[in-house]
């Protein structure tokens, strides 16, 4: 029973291009001007968070053969972003996603390590894979893979990062002006990696980054996913929010680290969660009522339904009944490249399902996708927030989570000041930093560089 | 009487701890801190003090060498540095008035990476955002990435046949990549972003625009996911030495650093380039010419010889470079640039051979000589990097007038 208080990790996700951002609101701000970001951080420093978490999209999203409008459109260049952010933030950590399909070992190594070195160890990458060829339109090498493949080459990605990252020990400059030496070793760097999607061989730029690595984010979800988790990464970037699911998915998932030589505590489970707050928890129901109706309207509800029928539905009255045409069941049109549309893989029976469902509850199609995509996991008073959080990660639900805000860039602030000070008197969250990296706020230790034979490095 | 010519432009050439291959081991250096946000931010605060109109930072895609097809195993030279690009970031809210080029490496990486990250380098420093393209010939970098072949190129004879047509490529890909940077840049016009409550649209997407650019070497579809960067192009330079770089300078870049030798030098290339214009049918703004110069500054000619001839000994072997090497006090680089500037230099882009030494010569010495002499601004003036440069914000390419 009296196992010490768990401490919960908190990151927070700097608002996407999605339908959970609400641009429409009098406090939303740009989403791309610089002055949002550093807004956005410093709230999160403030409030100790572990890290700021930036998403990537290659593409502008689609529908109907246009560039989608109804939602937030546009955003800065990640790296970009985060090196900017370590000038005005000091301990906060600086995540974001890099997708490994659309890039070169070489170019991403050398970018995490550039920016561990210029944040001081604070860098994390999430690495994703999605290799459609809608986004590969605009890449030199575009192209498509099947699932199994995707996996096995952001496996060897990673692998082949991870070489870079190591190929410098850490002892190499001696920087002695006196006998001038700059260098212990000739040829730093040396490196050779070479497997079924990369052959790479030559001499690294980056110094070994003060956190050796940055930290490594997965996010998927298959079994697969799960195993490349196990395997290598320091933390998931979870779905699962729920108390049963969330316990489920993380029993799963740490039973697999001892198959790689690894403890529970060497990967965090981090589901991504909305919130809403109020003064009361009835009050706060009332607003995150109002947030959803803000971010499905009628014109929402209605592209939605077109991702499922896979047909231009613009005729229908979102306020109105569901359509009682079946879905097109045909090479996916309407929304390439929309991860939302993989999720359904048979179309009919979500139709069928939605259809019981907006019976049941005699519900117009608004009010059906209002409740379907539904995902404020927390809603109600600070104090019920704070003790909601609490009980989820002591249960082990998660680890923490990446909180996502609907409004930008202030929409964390209110989190910071109400709920952050009554987990830190549950002595549940930090209240000053301790380290100075982040692998130190998330309890990680700093990896050894492998001991790889290198033939004919020279 | 005040100068009537045209604003003199300075910039500063930064790499590791100056170009000088001994520089680290001068007695102001920081060999030691070379990979530290902190090391570039207290350059870039003196290049700022002198009110230099940018800097360029110094990258390459492998390990600094002095043999061209790799390593060169020397342990007694700077090797290893950051990404030039992150590094630029790093500094942009630390500064607030000069220009930020980056350089980077257009062979072997992706134009619509590099396009989102420069414009998103000119919002996180307010409009002082650029580049430098430099393209790759080195195996060793080929081999990083894996995925060419490196074309037969004979680094003792680049006239020869197989040579020649490899440059070309390069350079013909670089323009490619360029208009690419460019197209995307414009992709999206400036107020596409709306934000129409009353419609539910964010964006109106008639302003948004597919570039469909097909090339040798790539195609490209677009828009870019970065709305258009406050400067509407940000700058781009390269380093041109010969006829394919003059060309691509010609055809693609705001800025050409260039390394005349002479007057009669600097003369003869502006000519070669006026005429690639010409060739090329660029119209609007020319571009600007900037000679490059490594510079030994000291209060006089004998100790800025005496410590060039202390760093030679140090480093083994005379310093050699593609520019020409200045060696001399703040007030005789004054008149170098008074003399030279006159065949319609744009201005100097001088690399410090010590750093901080060398660059604080500049900042302090030979800033306030020029002003002295009404050569030189007492203040910068204007919002962007662009503005200063003299050139206009252009509309987008796609907008309908």
């Amino acid at each position: 029973m009296s196992r010490p208080l768990k401490q919960i990790h908190l990151a927070a996700h700097f608002p996407g291009v999605n339908n959970t951002t609400v641009w429409s609101d009098p406090r939303a701000g740009s989403h791309i001007e610089f002055a949002s970001f550093v807004h956005f951080a410093r709230t999160a420093e403030r409030a100790k968070f572990d890290f700021l978490f930036l998403a990537e999209g290659l593409r502008l999203r689609e529908q109907n053969g246009l560039i989608y409008d109804l939602d937030v459109v546009g955003r800065p260049d990640t790296f970009t972003v985060l090196a900017a952010l370590a000038a005005v933030t000091d301990r906060l950590g600086l995540a974001g996603t890099i997708n490994s399909t659309f890039n070169e070992p070489y170019e991403v190594a050398r970018q995490f390590a550039s920016l561990d070195h210029l944040s001081a160890g604070r860098s994390a990458w999430n690495v994703v894979t999605s290799w459609d060829a809608f986004t590969g339109e605009n890449f030199r090498r575009g192209g498509y893979l099947p699932q199994h493949e995707r996996y096995l080459r952001a496996r060897n990605f990673l692998e082949a990062a991870w070489t870079l990252f190591d190929s410098w020990r850490g002892d190499e400059i001696l920087a002695d002006k006196e006998s001038g030496a700059f260098l212990r070793d000739p040829y730093p760097g040396a490196f050779r990696h070479r497997d079924a999607h990369f052959d790479i061989a030559g001499h690294f730029t980056v110094p070994r980054a003060p956190q050796g690595r940055p930290v490594i984010f997965q996010a998927g979800d298959s079994e697969e996913g799960r195993e490349f988790a196990a395997s290598s990464a320091d933390a998931i970037f979870s779905r699962h929010g729920t108390l049963a699911e969330g316990r489920t998915f993380y029993a799963d998932v740490k039973r697999r680290l001892p198959g790689y030589g690894r403890r529970p505590e060497d990967l965090l489970i981090l589901p991504a969660a909305t919130f809403v707050l109020g003064d009361t928890d009835e009050q706060a129901r009332e607003v995150a009522h109002e947030v959803r109706r803000q971010q499905v309207s009628g014109q929402t509800a209605i592209r939605f339904l077109e991702q499922v029928w896979n047909r231009d539905l613009s005729g229908y009255d979102p306020d109105g009944p569901l359509p009682d045409i079946d879905p097109d069941l045909g090479e996916h049109t309407v929304a390439r490249g929309r991860a939302s549309v993989r999720m359904h893989r048979d179309p009919q029976a979500t139709a069928r399902e939605w259809r019981e469902r907006a019976a049941a509850g005699e519900l117009s199609i608004r009010e059906l996708i209002i409740e379907i995509t539904g995902r404020q996991n927390f809603v109600g008073s600070p104090a019920t927030v704070a003790a909601a959080i609490n009980d989820l990660v002591q249960a082990d639900a998660s680890d923490g989570f990446i909180l996502v805000p609907h409004i930008t860039p202030g929409g964390l602030e209110e989190f910071a000041d109400t709920v952050v000070p009554l987990l830190q008197e549950r002595g549940v969250f930090r209240s000053e930093y301790q380290g100075t990296t982040l692998r130190e706020h998330l309890g990680l230790g700093r990896p050894q560089p492998l001991q790889r034979e290198l033939q004919g490095a020279s | 009487m005040p100068d009537q010519s045209p604003p003199l432009h300075l910039a500063a050439a930064l790499d590791g701890a100056g170009w000088h291959p001994a520089a680290w081991r001068e007695p102001d250096a920081r060999p030691a801190r070379l990979l530290t946000a902190a090391y570039w931010a207290d350059l870039v605060a003196e290049a700022e003090r002198g009110m230099l109109d940018l800097v360029t930072i110094e990258d390459s895609l492998s390990l600094q060498s002095e043999v061209f097809d790799g390593p060169d195993g020397r342990v007694d030279r700077v090797r290893g540095r950051l990404d030039a690009l992150l590094i630029a970031a790093r500094i942009a809210p630390l500064s607030s008035h000069i220009g930020l080029l980056p350089i980077a490496v257009v062979t072997h990486t992706e134009p619509f990476h590099l396009s989102k990250a420069i414009a998103t380098l000119d919002y996180v420093s307010g409009g002082r955002a650029g580049v430098q393209v430099r393209v790759s010939g080195r195996r060793d970098e080929w081999a990083h990435f894996g995925r060419r072949v490196p074309p037969e190129m004979h680094p003792d004879n680049l006239d020869e046949p197989a040579s020649r047509l490899a440059i070309t490529d390069r350079f013909d890909e670089a323009a490619d990549y360029v208009e690419v940077l460019r197209r995307l840049w414009d992709s999206w016009e400036d107020d596409a972003e709306i934000r129409d409550a009353a419609t539910g649209r964010f964006i109106d997407r008639d302003r948004l625009h597919y570039i469909d650019f097909t090339g040798r070497w790539f195609s490209v579809r677009g828009p870019s996911i970065t709305p258009r960067p406050p400067q509407g192009q940000p700058i781009v330079a390269a380093l041109a030495h010969r006829a394919e770089p003059y060309r691509l300078a010609a055809r693609a870049a705001d800025i050409a650093f260039v390394t005349p030798h002479s007057v009669a030098d600097a003369r003869w290339i502006i000519d070669e380039i006026r005429r690639a214009e010409a060739d090329a049918g660029r119209g609007g703004e020319p571009v600007r010419v900037v000679a490059d110069l490594v510079v030994f500054l000291d209060e006089t000619t004998t100790a800025a010889q005496d410590r060039k001839d202390r760093l030679d000994e140090l480093a083994g072997a005379g310093y050699a470079s593609d520019a020409a090497i200045f060696t001399g006090t703040p007030a005789q680089l004054a008149d170098l640039i008074g003399d030279w500037r006159a065949v319609g230099l744009a201005g100097f882009r001088l690399r410090p051979a010590v750093l901080p030494h060398d660059l604080a010569q500049i900042t302090r010495g030979l800033v306030p000589e020029l002003q002295r002499r009404g050569a030189f601004r007492s203040a910068y003036h204007g919002d962007t990097l662009r503005t200063r440069l003299g050139l206009p914000r252009p509309a987008s390419r796609y907008a309908s007038v």
